[in-house]
């Protein structure tokens, strides 16, 4: 199989492996929905003083899919990689001809494939709360999407150095990500915020993606593509490349 | 012109290999040569530096000394090409628990260029009846045959096999067993380590012993029990105490014995002539230098 041939096998069993499992459905494909469902329903009818004020609904879709894109991505790499490392189904498939950037490359697409699946899913259910889908800004939250899908990837896979077992993923993964969401408006609405605390935010690129796919999604903002916020998710990406290529481990702790 | 006979090929050969961990010497210069289509065994008590050895067969550690050719080229510095030529089963290792024996198989065959029928292979490893079946269901026995599965798609000439049976039940052993001798039938070279030396009796056409990283017997299996075959022990019970001799000549000793107990009109209660089993050459092998290990 030439190498895009062999991507697209390894993605097919990724995928089946993926949907069977049931920990990644849960926190990635029901925990969100069952978020958003619970915030729409907490807070309908509420404005949001944001953009001159938005109802909340529409502030929770793209807050959630900002949340969907990042669990598909960034928490599921680096869970599901440190648990094939410390198995040794990393270290087998590098017995194999297979080049190693395939199975990367697999992982990477499932993450990209289920990110899309929750956009969709988490806009069908936003228009059923009245949260119009804006379909002429289409483009814009594809491209936000790509880029700040694969920069999440990239973080995650740089993650899994940091994390030195199964035990430790969820908790290491959590703690660091749970926070984020809280201090960057995912939550609980940017408004209602102490002040400082977005500040403190922008330093970690929870916060611009966000904000970069609250104004794709969001028509009362500007321009569509907040190409500031995308630079700094990308440079983020960069450093999570860098860091992955000088300490991915293939191989378990125990040899 | 007369052809002379074409030498034995080998497969691996390895010329003062040295491993070191920091302070600690793991191999401490071994040489030794696995020939086309035999069945080797590397057998060794746990942290005789079995694995580090496999491991740099494979092409997955870096050695610190020696020589080390696999299949004519050197694993460190092997490609893909290589790769296609063997197979290899880790020591500790989970498959992915969502996957079928089938969905297994299968994504293995896509690795390689030339894979063996999936089908075929699951008959290989005696999995016709768990095909649909998730690794996760299976014993541990049936998750160690579908990774030889694993590694016998890729149709390889040398396969690897670290410690295939290690914790197994001896019904699970037994069906391994079988799976393994029958890659012999199939022409395949294979690289087998063990702490068992009733598997290496078992399995092997030849048999190294390696105890703190060094060699210290090789041979086949019946050489290796004919190591100080002169060593016979004697035991009955004498008026309910045991006796135990050993001798170097059993028939003429036993031959006293006994005409002394007719003469005495006794009876040698629980009387056993026993020959030292290959077990014990390897337990008295082994024993000497497992200090220092």
């Amino acid at each position: 199989m030439s190498g895009l041939a062999l991507v697209g096998h390894q993605f097919r069993y990724d995928q089946k492996a993926f949907w069977r499992n049931p920990a990644s459905v849960f926190f990635t494909v029901m925990f969100p929905v069952i978020l958003f469902l619970i915030l729409a329903l907490v807070f309908s009818g509420e404005d949001v003083n944001v953009r001159g004020g938005i109802d909340a609904t529409t502030y929770y879709v793209p807050a959630i899919m900002s949340l969907a894109i990042i669990s598909a991505t960034m928490q599921t790499l680096a869970m599901t990689l440190v648990i094939a490392r410390e198995d040794g189904r990393l270290k087998r498939g590098r017995g194999t001809p297979m080049p190693p950037w395939v199975f990367i490359a697999g992982r990477v697409g499932n993450s990209i494939v289920v990110a899309l699946m929750m956009l969709i899913l988490l806009a069908a259910i936003g228009a059923l709360f009245g949260a119009d889908v804006p379909w002429a800004r289409l483009p814009a939250i594809l491209l936000t999407l790509v880029i700040g899908a694969t920069a999440f990837c990239c973080l995650g896979i740089a993650l899994t150095a940091l994390i030195p077992s199964q035990d430790a993923a969820a908790a290491i993964v959590n703690a660091l990500l749970l926070p984020l969401y809280f201090l960057s408006g995912v939550f609980i609405p940017e408004d209602q915020l102490p002040n400082g605390v977005i500040a403190f935010a922008d330093l970690f690129p929870v916060r611009h993606f966000f904000d970069a796919f609250f104004d794709a999604y969001v028509p009362a903002g500007g321009s569509a593509v907040s190409w500031d916020n995308l630079a700094i998710v990308a440079l983020w990406g960069i450093a999570g490349l860098l860091l992955a290529i000088r300490y991915f481990r293939w191989t378990p702790k125990s040899g | 012109m007369v052809e002379s006979p074409p030498l034995p090929d080998p497969v691996i050969s390895i010329k003062g290999l040295r491993k070191s961990y920091g302070e600690t010497e793991a191999v401490r210069g071994i040489d030794l040569e696995v020939n086309r289509g035999e069945v080797f065994a590397f057998l060794g008590p746990n942290g005789a530096g079995k694995t580090t050895t496999v491991e740099i067969l494979e092409g997955y550690r870096k050695r610190s000394g020696g020589e080390v050719t696999v299949l004519g080229e050197d694993p460190e510095r092997a490609g893909r090409e290589w790769r296609e030529r063997i197979g290899i089963v880790l020591q500790s290792g989970r498959l992915d628990p969502y996957l079928t024996v089938r969905e297994s198989i299968d994504l293995y065959a896509g690795y390689f260029r030339a894979p063996r029928p999936t089908e075929e292979v699951i008959a290989l490893v005696g999995l016709e009846g768990k095909v649909e079946e998730r690794a996760s269901r299976l014993s541990g026995g049936q998750q160690r045959r579908l990774d030889v599965g694993m590694a016998l798609v890729g149709d390889p000439e040398l396969l690897f096999l670290d410690e295939p049976t290690t914790g197994f039940d001896p019904s699970a052993r037994r069906q391994a067993w079988d799976v393994i001798a029958g890659l012999r039938d199939l022409g395949k070279t294979v690289f087998l380590t063990t702490h068992y030396m009733d598997e290496a009796q078992r399995l092997a056409d030849r048999v190294t012993i390696i105890a703190a990283g060094r060699i210290v017997a090789r041979g086949t299996p019946e050489d290796l029990g004919e190591r100080d075959a002169g060593e016979t022990t004697i035991r009955y019970r004498r008026d309910g105490r045991e006796v135990v001799t050993r001798t170097a000549t059993p028939v003429k000793t036993l031959h006293e014995l006994t005409a002394k107990a007719l003469a005495d009109g006794e009876e040698l209660e629980g009387l056993e002539v026993t020959r030292p089993s290959l077990e014990d050459v390897y337990l008295q092998l082994t024993a000497a230098t497992e200090v220092d290990g």
